[in-house]
């Protein structure tokens, strides 16, 4: 059983319709953007294209629901949140080593944000 | 120079809270050794040959004079009582234990500093000109740029876990004294033809294993793109840029592979996606940032005793001669504090001579200090009047070395004393060049010569770029010194040219001797440089001066 990670803390994953898994390596231009939920594979926490292919998926106007799924630790929880996914799943294992407090930790993720400083001013 | 706002200090103090929570969970196991690492590294912290290492950032090479305090406080307190300038300007402590980092990075977060991004495969320090706002050369400050985008990949969610390290370098001179043609970003501040101000964008430049000089990508930029601009490239390396294979993991290898072409065309497509998400908020941003880099009053003044001192002291005369460097002021001048006593490690200092350095910019500099790429400190806003009293308190601390430029201005990396990659020493073949010349009393009469030493084929130590570069290798257990002749970092960068087969340890100082010697005997007159004198005579007189041998062979 996998467990999906939001800003309320770890939960059993709910999802029930289809999925659309793209690899690390996928084009981001020739993605599904209607598709409910796109999981952006995370082969290895030290492979950072997911994070891109997030934030490519939402500036061309992708609405539904974006999950990184695989080796993304705690400490990236807020990149992931920033980039623009919703939500991260990770396999049991991680989720006893990083309990739950680690990733709430940084749920605070529109904090501190410089990006939102140089983009949007504030 | 750059004022933290509270935005800032907020950010700075709750990344060192996070570290000092990951080191904790580094110790009680919820983060691997492996996790661990890259984090440690994007906040500064190195594992080295005998012990963890913090590389803590200087931006753009500016400081003032209580940070520079402070520094000097770290290295009493928690290395040796040194510090260590590298040539990406920033300082390097050699000897922290890992439960004290958290309280040196509280110390730094006290004068508005920090080792975020200082390594790790994510966007580095950006480093700039020395001289800026203080060169006669230059068109605009461009420490206002870097500042922006220091900001701006602080912490950007999307490069923290980039294919490999990514540095860069920006400009506001055409002389470039930042060696941005080697950087995976270098940028130029230029003129376009209707007179406004933007940038010349060269991308793919890099040293390492295989040396490339930086191509340009855009002539011109408006200012108001750099974000965006910048953004866009560094978005299609994240996607593009190998991750099998981390010696071509580099842009520059990505630009090769992948051809200039494509990587424009790639390029261009991203900016014109992102560049509407940029409203102007960044340009706001940059206007306070740019107010708060206003140059300091500097009044044209009279230069006081400085003639009487010039025509009479000689030792003054010759520091002047090499370390002085013409102010965009009349009257003022730009002092370059050589970090290469003759026989000391390069870009060393001590915590008291950091103090007197501190003292110094107080009294005479407008508060200000750089680091410099060649590891040297600079006083960029000083009255020649005052040279002579700022010459003297250098003496006494034993940084008045008149050799700024000069043969002995060596850069040296770590080399096998520090560092875990290296295969062969590169500190004492910088130290018994130094010491050599200094004895030969040649080094001013040979003039303008830069040579860089690397300790392994990763170049730290920027040996294609040195007109005399030395590369120490390791041959069957054995340490072996290659040369290379006419390399330059400037404007015109050029990776410079293999002599032939390398040196011993103790074959490499006479090597260099005979280069020097071939030069004095052929130069045209004194005022012909190494470099110059070696792009009109080719290797062929070097070559035969190092393998007579093999001369007789051929002959
Ligand atoms: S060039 Fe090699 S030896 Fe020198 S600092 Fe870099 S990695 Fe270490």
């Amino acid at each position: 059983m996998a467990v999906v990670v939001t800003d309320a803390g770890f939960a059993p994953d709910d999802w029930a319709g289809t999925v659309l898994e793209l690899a690390p390596d996928a084009d981001p231009n020739e993605v599904d953007l209607q598709a409910p939920l796109i999981c952006v594979r995370f082969p290895s926490f030290a492979d950072g294209r997911g994070f891109t292919i997030a934030r490519r998926l939402r500036l061309a106007g992708y609405a539904g629901r974006l999950r990184a799924k695989g080796h993304v630790i705690a400490d990236q929880y807020a990149m992931a949140r920033r980039a623009g996914f919703d939500e991260v799943e990770i396999s049991d294992d991680l989720a006893a080593r990083q309990p739950q407090e680690q990733w709430r930790a940084r749920a605070d993720w529109r904090a501190h944000d410089y990006q939102a400083r140089v983009r949007q001013g504030v | 120079m750059y004022k933290y706002n509270d935005f800032d200090e907020a950010f700075v103090r709750e990344r060192v809270a996070q570290f000092r929570a990951q080191v904790q969970r580094r110790i009680d196991g919820a983060l691997t050794e492996d996790e661990f690492k890259p984090l440690r590294l994007m906040n500064g912290l190195y594992l080295q040959l005998h012990a963890y290492m913090l590389r803590v950032a200087v931006p753009y090479g500016t400081l003032n004079p209580g940070q520079m305090r402070q520094l000097a406080m770290l290295a009493e307190r928690f290395d040796r009582g040194y510090g260590h300038f590298t040539t990406r300007q920033n300082i390097q402590y050699n000897w922290p234990k890992l439960q004290d980092v958290p309280d040196m990075l509280d110390a730094l977060a006290d004068v508005e500093m920090h080792a975020i991004q200082t390594s790790g495969n994510t966007i580095r320090n950006v480093t700039s000109d020395h001289f800026a706002g203080a060169a006669a050369d230059e068109i605009e400050d461009p420490r206002p740029y870097a500042e922006l985008l220091r900001q701006w990949s602080t912490d950007h969610p999307e490069f923290q876990f980039l294919p490999r390290k990514f540095k860069i370098a920006v400009t506001g001179a055409p002389n470039d004294r930042a060696v941005v043609r080697a950087h995976d970003i270098g940028l130029q501040i230029v003129k376009n033809d209707s007179g406004e101000t933007g940038f010349k964008v060269i991308i793919g430049g890099g040293l390492g294993r295989t040396p490339m000089v930086g191509k340009v990508i855009r002539d011109f930029l408006p200012k108001a793109d750099l974000l965006p601009y910048v953004e866009a490239i560094v978005s299609v390396y994240n996607l593009l840029g190998r991750r099998d294979n981390k010696y071509k993991a580099r842009i520059k290898i990505t630009v090769h592979e992948n051809g200039l072409d494509k990587i424009t065309r790639l390029v261009e497509a991203r900016f014109v996606e992102l560049r509407p998400h940029f409203q102007g908020a960044d340009v706001a941003l940059l206007e306070r940032i740019a107010a708060q880099f206003a140059p300091p009053p500097l009044p044209e003044v009279g230069l006081g005793a400085f003639e009487q001192a010039f025509d009479s002291d000689p030792v003054f005369r010759a520091w002047v001669d090499s370390n002085v460097a013409e102010h965009r002021v009349p009257g003022h001048a730009i002092v370059t504090i050589s970090l290469k006593a003759h026989g000391q490690t390069p870009g060393d200092a001590t915590a008291e001579q950091m103090r007197v350095m501190a003292d110094l910019a107080e009294a005479f500099g407008h508060h200000e200090l750089r680091i410099s790429h060649e590891q040297n400190v600079i006083l960029p806003h000083v009255a020649r009047a005052d040279l002579y009293a700022i010459h003297a308190r250098l003496r006494a601390a034993g940084l008045a070395t008149a050799n700024a430029g000069l043969i002995s201005d060596i850069i040296a990396c770590p080399g096998m004393d520090y560092c875990a990659l290296a295969t062969a020493r590169s500190i004492p073949v910088a130290q018994q060049i130094a010491t050599r010349f200094d004895a030969l009393k040649l080094e001013h009469d040979i003039g303008p010569l830069k040579i860089k030493i690397s300790g392994c084929i990763n170049a730290c130590g920027h040996h294609h770029v040195g007109h005399i570069g030395i590369l120490g290798l390791d041959r069957a257990g054995v340490e072996n010194y290659q040369i290379t002749l006419g390399g330059t970092g400037t404007e015109d960068m050029v990776v410079g040219d293999r002599t032939g087969p390398g040196f011993a340890y103790d074959q490499i100082v006479p090597a260099i001797e005979r280069i020097i010697a071939t030069y004095l005997d052929q130069r045209e007159a004194p005022e012909e440089t190494f470099l110059d004198a070696y792009r009109r005579l080719g290797m062929a007189p070097f070559k035969a001066a190092l393998y007579p041998v093999e001369k007789a062979h051929a002959a």
